[in-house]
């Protein structure tokens, strides 16, 4: 498809670098699906959904910050939604997630709420300062929160609110956020990878299947389509948390 | 079933339906998955001598039967390129570096440099300064990049050539001069998109090649020139996504035939193509060979 033309209807500061951006189109999209974003003149990024009409954005580059540029009645080219969201399984859920990585969280989490599903969380942040989204989590169910510097809740990181919970109480995990945050979590508890889901992001540039960027070592599973969520098991004997490929197809470090 | 198995190019190949260069070529994990899928051969996303990002998004656009694309050669450099070709390699296929420079003697040092099974020469993207068809259109550079590959690697040489000139024959029979295992036509055609919104080409870097559907019948006309007139095998590239496509292109004279943007389908498409092809030449009792280039022998 083309990109479709939006306009942005509302901005709001989520946090210091985090703004949520509504748009005049409810793209009905899964939890954990994504968009590309177009950014005329700039360049296009992949972005997850935090709601049906809404993308939580954290401004980390270029891309991001021309995006930060752009106010209400601003417009963007869309194309989406794209890839393999979070599927609902099971009556009661636990959502763990870190930093912007929260945001397709809350989404998800209130379409179990509507489902009749019991919903607790986990989620970590750097700082208070930091903390997206609490209201949204809070009227969900449970919410455990740490932080790195301890500011709030729990202090630590996110593997270190584990203690708190019996993951055999719940049906099904979901996990979004930095990588090392996911692979922590995921290598920690790996009894119980078969019945997490985890979205996770790759260098994608095409997003359409064919390029082979965000393809994963050593399946080559293509993030871009057949992910962005994947099953732990999958990713526990895979690159993840080991390397990436960054934009010239090289591997490099994983961060944050 | 019939057996598909060919030699083109100066490979030995299971069956005729490789994958192109640029899709799904960039980890050899995905190269492997392709072989798997039924690819008779594999082509790796072109690599250079220096690493580079590519050009900003969009990088794709789609349109009506087909895709533009502008990826801009991004490539880690054949210097950390090896690995995948030996992941690749375990799909048991053939395996052919698409390689691109600017220069002959850069061509030449990358040929030197990579272990596969063949190189294909990129003298043919349609959207990267300095490179692929800005080489790619001038018959003499064609000749001095493909007769220094020659000279430096010890594998089959494949030249891939760009619609995008007034005469393809000409461009292919320097490549025969230079000394070229096998031609491959064609490379995507030069082309662009507006986003009528608000006027930008929607492309990154505005211009960008078309592949799918809608250059078939170009690649068909060009495939069937150059077939008829070289002594070298053509291999044909350039909208193929169904059986029929490839008995079409195989009919204008195509040794093998590549597929790239029907991979939008998914891996699938390799076996969909084999099966077909083969059922239809059960069918006409035809073989391969038999079928190769019909059209160029049927007159009045």
């Amino acid at each position: 498809m083309k990109p479709i033309n939006c306009i942005i209807e509302e901005v709001r500061s989520e946090a210091p670098l985090i703004r949520t951006f509504r748009l005049d189109r409810n793209f009905d999209p899964a939890p954990g699906q994504y968009v590309m974003v177009w950014i005329r003149g700039v360049d296009e990024i992949p972005m997850s959904f935090s709601g049906p009409d809404t993308i939580t954005v954290q401004s980390v580059g270029e891309a991001s910050a021309a995006l930060f540029s752009l106010g209400r009645g601003s417009s963007v080219g869309l194309r989406g939604p794209l890839g393999n969201g979070f599927v609902l399984r099971g009556k009661r859920i636990l959502l763990m997630g870190g930093g912007v990585g929260t945001a397709p969280l809350a989404f998800l989490g209130e379409q179990a709420k509507s489902a009749s599903m019991k919903v607790a969380s986990l989620l970590g942040f750097r700082c208070k300062e930091d903390l997206i989204f609490r209201d949204r989590f809070e009227a969900l169910g449970d919410t455990i929160i740490t932080t790195d510097d301890g500011s709030l809740g729990i202090h630590g990181r996110v593997a270190s609110g584990l203690k708190e919970l019996d993951l055999f109480e719940y049906d099904q995990i979901y996990l979004c956020g930095p990588e090392m945050m996911m692979w922590d979590i995921i290598s920690r508890t790996a009894e119980h990878a078969k019945k997490t889901q985890a979205c996770i992001n790759r260098y994608f540039k095409c997003a359409a299947g064919i390029c082979g960027s965000c393809c994963l070592d050593p399946d080559g599973l293509r993030v871009c389509v057949e992910g962005p969520v994947v099953m732990a098991d999958r990713l526990l004997e895979s690159e993840f948390g080991r390397y990436r490929r960054g934009p010239t197809g090289g591997k490099g470090p994983c961060k944050g | 079933m019939l057996s598909l198995s060919i030699h083109a190019g100066g490979l030995q190949l299971n069956n005729p339906i490789l994958l192109a260069a640029g899709i799904l070529g960039t980890t050899g994990a995905s190269l492997c998955r392709a072989a798997r899928a039924g690819a008779g051969g594999v082509v790796t996303k072109s690599v250079g001598s220096l690493p580079r990002e590519g050009h900003p998004g969009p990088t794709i656009v789609h349109v009506d039967g087909g895709l533009l694309n502008a990826m801009g050669l991004p490539n880690p450099s054949y210097k950390d390129f090896q690995d995948e070709i030996d992941t690749a390699r375990k799909g048991g296929v053939p395996v052919i570096a698409s390689i691109f420079g600017s220069f002959a003697a850069e061509f030449a040092q990358i040929a030197r440099s990579l272990k596969a099974d063949a190189f294909e020469l990129n003298l043919s993207c349609p959207h990267a300064e300095k490179y692929g068809s800005e080489l790619g259109r001038y018959p003499d550079l064609v000749e001095s990049v493909t007769g220094a590959v020659k000279a430096a690697a010890d594998v089959p040489v494949w030249v891939k050539l760009t619609p995008n000139t007034a005469d393809i024959l000409e461009l292919g029979l320097a490549a025969q001069r230079g000394g070229a295992d096998a031609i491959v036509a064609i490379n995507t055609l030069k082309a662009m998109a507006i986003d009528i919104e608000t006027g930008y080409p929607i492309l990154g870097n505005r211009f960008g090649g078309l592949s799918g559907s809608a250059i078939k019948p170009v690649a068909v006309r060009c495939v069937y020139e150059l077939a008829g007139r070289l002594e070298i095998p053509v291999i044909g590239v350039g909208g193929v996504s169904t059986w029929e496509d490839a008995v079409e292109m195989i009919m204008a004279g195509a040794s093998a035939v590549q597929v790239g943007t029907a991979l939008l389908k998914g891996y699938g498409v390799f076996e969909e193509i084999t099966t077909g092809l083969s059922r239809y030449l059960e069918r006409k009792s035809l073989t391969l060979e038999e079928l190769r280039g019909l059209a160029g022998r049927r007159r009045s």
